[in-house]
């Protein structure tokens, strides 16, 4: 039988690339689609993380000999990788973090701290993940600055006229994810830089869902920050990105302080590095920032429009199969969206959804998925989320579906 | 009335015939949980409800004949399955005995291997918060 899809992948091919996924869980084949929390790992990603312990683990940037020679050079070759995936203007505008959360908290800590006063006001959206909410209700709490949220229609979409009646010349930043991690739904991003623009405000993008699944151009999107976790594009965990352009980085202050950020230090005071230095104290995560690379590369040579067609393929008929469910309700139906089917069954709470599933062994993931303010938009406590990935098919979503048709015949009251 | 120790003994005995089907399990689980008592509205309040389980578990407790009564309750099916085991080995004990006694159930039926950590954390929870009830009443029981 063909495994080739519509987008010309061979589907059977990459799942070969993924030693995680040919195993069985609670006697029954692994159907993984909790690839929004965080995607399975292809093996050229394994190889270079081992392949760095084994070969040419040396810390960094500051050696003279082979082996740190050889370390610093994959480290910045996955800067120069980064800068192709997110086509920034330079590699210096890339800042290797701990993750997405890492990446806003930097911003927060580092611009917010200089540029927001008293009064100033942040502009979020109700789809936020909390890595969204938080790091600016303590930085206007800190500051006496006021969080505004746009809000979102029954489909789970921004109501964009709110939006712009939120604007004004007070709005010193907007910060809203791409795609929501809890409904799928893509944000129009182009459009809201562009009015945020308009007022002066910065943008920083939460890109953590977008970067597995959508074609991330900075210089098109003209964005002012991007924050991504590679562990959710097949890459590692504890590392990810902030793009931020040159000229708002080269303004703001480091965020810590220790080794590599330093031009000179001395008692009497001391001079930062360049950028993207100033950024990255002490030693980074070395292994897993080269091994993000192959990643990267691993998405860009199956590319990134053929990804995004099979997962549309895979969320159109999970849509339309999912609701075959008696009593299942769809949550987040917007008209743009990544492949993130979030669902609720009338009569059975989510997380007996999960358990069941996982006996069945299918793995989604449930709760309110770090974004309770949503839920509570929504009235509800959490969802069921099933999330696919490149290595997933139509199949394997018959074999969720059956499943819940099954636990609705069983368990349902 | 059994003790402590025998009704965990016959909970070991009724799971091991379910052969560590994780399916049968949670079938069975979820059927202990629909004999449980539905908790009435009063009793389901925010200080009734055990910290540290993932799902929402509400738990009162009161002596009776000298021994503790518990009600409990969850919002979700397999929890409510979950936490009746735990009413059954304690309920009507002496506060001592609840006090005193050790918990062991809960290995011998792999309840790792079925409810992972995260519910195994608050299972515990359930039991601290048990034996912390049996502490209170037990000054009571002895007058």
């Amino acid at each position: 039988m063909s495994t080739i899809v519509s987008s010309g992948l061979d589907i059977q091919k990459i799942r070969d690339m993924f030693p995680v996924l040919h195993q069985e869980v609670n006697g029954k084949p692994l159907i993984y689609f909790d690839n929004a929390a965080t995607s399975q790992k292809p093996k050229s990603v394994i190889d270079a993380l081992t392949g760095y312990y084994e070969g040419y683990n040396s810390n960094i940037h500051r050696g003279i000999h082979t082996l740190a020679e050889k370390a610093t050079t994959a480290f910045e070759e996955t800067r120069k990788r980064a800068q192709q995936f997110i086509n920034s203007r330079e590699a210096e505008e890339i800042i290797f973090t701990k993750g997405t959360t890492d990446s806003i908290n930097l911003v927060a800590s580092t611009f917010g701290r200089k540029f927001i006063n008293e009064g100033d006001e942040i502009i979020i959206t109700t789809m936020e993940h909390h890595s969204n909410i938080v790091p600016w209700q303590l930085l206007c709490e800190e500051k006496g600055a006021i969080l505004k949220v746009i809000p979102i229609n029954e489909a789970g979409e921004i109501i964009f006229e709110e939006y712009e009646k939120l604007l004004s010349e007070k709005t010193k930043l907007v910060s809203v994810v791409y795609a929501s991690n809890s409904l799928g739904t893509v944000n129009p991003v182009e459009k809201i830089i562009a009015k945020a623009h308009e007022v002066g405000a910065k943008v920083l993008l939460d890109g953590a869902q977008a970067a597995a699944h959508i074609v991330l151009d900075v210089q098109k999107l003209n964005c002012d920050f991007l924050a991504l976790s590679a562990h959710k594009a097949y890459g590692p965990t504890g590392t990810g990105i902030l793009y931020g352009k040159r000229e708002i980085l080269e303004k703001i202050p480091p965020y810590q302080g220790g080794g590599e950020m330093i031009k000179d230090v001395s008692f009497n005071g001391t001079t930062y590095n360049d950028i993207p230095y100033k950024f990255e104290a002490g030693t980074p995560n070395i292994a897993d920032v080269i091994a993000f690379k192959y990643a990267m590369d691993f998405i860009d040579e199956l590319g990134k429009t053929n990804i995004a067609q099979h997962e549309n393929d895979l969320l159109a008929y999970s849509t339309s199969q999912l609701q075959t469910v008696d009593g299942l309700k769809l949550v987040g139906t917007a008209q743009d969206k990544v492949s993130v089917s979030s669902f609720i069954v009338d009569g059975i709470h989510h997380f007996d959804l999960g358990m069941l599933l996982d006996a069945k062994g299918v793995a989604v993931r449930t709760g309110h998925h770090c974004t309770q303010p949503l839920m509570d938009n929504f009235c509800i406590e959490g969802t069921a989320r099933a999330s696919f990935a490149v290595y997933n098919t139509k199949a394997e979503i018959d074999v969720m579906v059956e499943g819940l048709h099954d636990i609705v015949k069983k368990y349902r009251k | 009335m059994s003790t402590i120790k025998e009704i965990q003994e016959e909970i070991i005995e009724d799971f091991s015939m379910l052969d560590g089907d994780m399916e049968m399990t949670i079938n069975y689980l979820m059927e202990l949980g629909e004999t449980l008592p539905e908790l009435p509205e009063d009793k389901r309040t925010e200080e009734n409800i055990v910290k540290g389980c993932q799902s929402k578990v509400w738990l009162t407790a009161a002596l009776e004949n000298n021994g503790v009564k518990f009600e409990a309750d969850s919002n979700t099916a397999i929890t409510k399955g979950l936490v009746s085991l735990l009413v059954r080995v304690f309920s009507n004990q002496a506060p001592k005995d609840i006090l005193d006694e050790e918990i062991f159930f809960p290995q011998q039926i792999g309840m790792n291997r079925f409810i992972g950590t995260q519910r195994s954390n608050g299972f515990a929870a359930m039991i601290k918060q048990m034996k912390l009830y049996a502490l209170a009443l037990s000054a009571q029981a002895v007058k």
